[in-house]
């Protein structure tokens, strides 16, 4: 199941464009997630995303790329984690986040169909519709229908991630939902929204209740970007985490880099959705404590 | 000490002076956010639970919990009383606290007694034990009707399923953590 759902991920990206790239998975250094941390390896780190990579083949006039690769994230173990995992990461050129949600809607849909599945899919009992188009509801809307104080106020109270986990994701149901425009301070590497500078162009889509896939319009503006960067290191120098070394040669491509829209999706995560599996350890052939 | 990452199931902590063992453990982190640790945690003393969640800054201590071989003498009015057999000082525990332990108490055995600083807490019997069957159904020989088990009570009460080839008056070998047979001992 798990292989026909990665063939069927691979012929939709082909068949619209797509190139497959392979970028490096030890590497130099990482965009300064606070909340996101790397494995050393031998004076490298193994990438926890292909992200400020996959940028650079963006800056260098690659248009329409993705990659399937596996991503490793310290400390990460759960029901839905494991600290080493498959992403399919893909970026479109001159495209923005709204684009990308079309394109879930299709790539769904198109593997759903290649599967045999029809226009939905059965988890836990429910059928889930695939049909066309998904709800988009915005972050700060998901708080005042089921957050029980404001985006605003979550935000000074630094109960964000908190008020996230416990009240509005399993608000969310099992129906495919778009989570979209989240504050700036929750998308390092998304563009500002035109009308409101407080926040960003990123969204996440969920379906019968797993968080599947996280998208940026992209940040290409060089200094913000810097800015932004240096932020992100406070905060994690806050927290007593060692600083990544500069991204320097990351930034320097953002000059040549087109606007683009951007999208990571969890293949484990979506392997639990296609064959109705609670677990994630019940998707993969080893869990980390088999090995 | 145990940082957040340390957390799981059947871990052992002390939160304001109290041992408390974490029952039900849930990882969860939203898309880029912080980690979030989601416990369920059952006082060791009184047995009261709770739910609360850690951030991965959050650090325990171990709890203060010791075992210690003792052997058990009798049970009086409720109360079961074990004795270290080098220093000859006696503990009691209540029937809470030796919970499914009692299947396989006999006397003078030997157990693992948990320790809260001085408090007994709880009573591990050995991995396996010989107990005799006390009561069980004659096996006629050929009778496949029957099944491939059939209840049987050993000396301290406990009734479980066996093969039917098993008689009153043998002993049989016990794994207490499943509570299941395991062979015929001679």
């Amino acid at each position: 199941m798990r292989a026909a759902m990665i063939q069927a991920l691979r012929r939709f990206f082909i068949h619209h464009g797509y190139l497959e790239v392979e970028t490096p998975n030890r590497v130099a250094t990482l965009a300064p997630e606070p909340h996101i941390d790397a494995v050393v390896s031998e004076g490298c780190y193994l990438h926890t995303s292909p992200e400020l990579l996959m940028k650079r083949l963006l800056a260098a006039g690659y248009e329409k790329i993705f990659q399937i690769t596996r991503c490793y994230r310290k400390a990460e173990r759960g029901r839905l984690h494991l600290p080493e995992f498959t992403l399919l990461e893909w970026y479109d050129a001159g495209k923005d986040y709204r684009h990308l949600m079309d394109e879930c809607e299709d790539l769904f849909l198109a593997v759903a169909r290649d599967l045999g599945r029809g226009d939905s899919l059965s988890c836990d009992g429910v059928d889930i519709s695939l049909k066309k188009p998904w709800e988009r509801l915005s972050v700060a809307e998901a708080f005042r229908r089921y957050g029980g104080v404001s985006l605003e106020k979550a935000l000074d109270l630094g109960r964000f991630d908190e008020i996230m986990v416990e009240r509005i994701e399993p608000a969310l149901g099992p129906q495919p939902l778009f989570l979209c425009d989240y504050p700036i301070s929750r998308g390092a590497l998304a563009r500002r929204k035109a009308f409101d500078q407080t926040m960003v162009e990123r969204f996440e889509l969920y379906i019968g209740g797993l968080e599947l896939a996280n998208a940026f319009s992209e940040l290409v503006d060089q200094e913000e970007q810097r800015d932004r960067f240096e932020q992100d290191s406070a905060e994690r120098a806050r927290q007593g985490k060692d600083p990544y070394p500069p991204q320097e040669r990351f930034l320097e491509a953002l000059a040549f880099m087109p606007e683009a829209a951007g999208i990571a999706l969890g293949i484990d995560r979506m392997a639990m959705l296609f064959a109705d599996k609670k677990s994630i350890d019940d998707v993969v052939a080893f869990t980390p404590e088999e090995l | 000490m145990y940082s957040a990452s340390d957390l799981r199931k059947n871990l052992k902590i002390q939160i304001d002076g109290e041992p408390y063992v974490i029952t039900d453990f849930q990882f969860v982190k939203p898309g880029k956010g912080q980690a979030l640790y989601r416990c369920r945690l059952k006082n060791m003393i009184t047995g009261s639970q709770f739910d609360r969640s850690f951030r991965s800054v959050d650090s325990f201590e171990a709890a203060d919990l010791q075992e210690k071989k003792m052997q058990y003498l009798y049970k009086s009015e409720g109360k079961y009383t074990f004795m270290d057999s080098d220093t000859y000082e006696q503990v009691e525990l209540t029937e809470d606290q030796v919970g499914d332990a009692v299947n396989f108490l006999v006397d003078n055995i030997d157990v693992e007694i948990l320790f809260y600083g001085d408090r007994p807490l709880g009573v591990t019997a050995p991995n396996f034990v010989d107990l005799v069957v006390t009561q069980a159904d004659p096996w006629v020989k050929g009778d496949t009707a029957a099944g491939n088990s059939k209840p049987v009570t050993v000396e301290t009460g406990y009734s479980l399923q066996v093969p039917p080839f098993v008689e009153q008056g043998e002993r049989i070998r016990i794994d207490t953590r499943t509570g299941q047979y395991v062979t015929r001992v001679k």
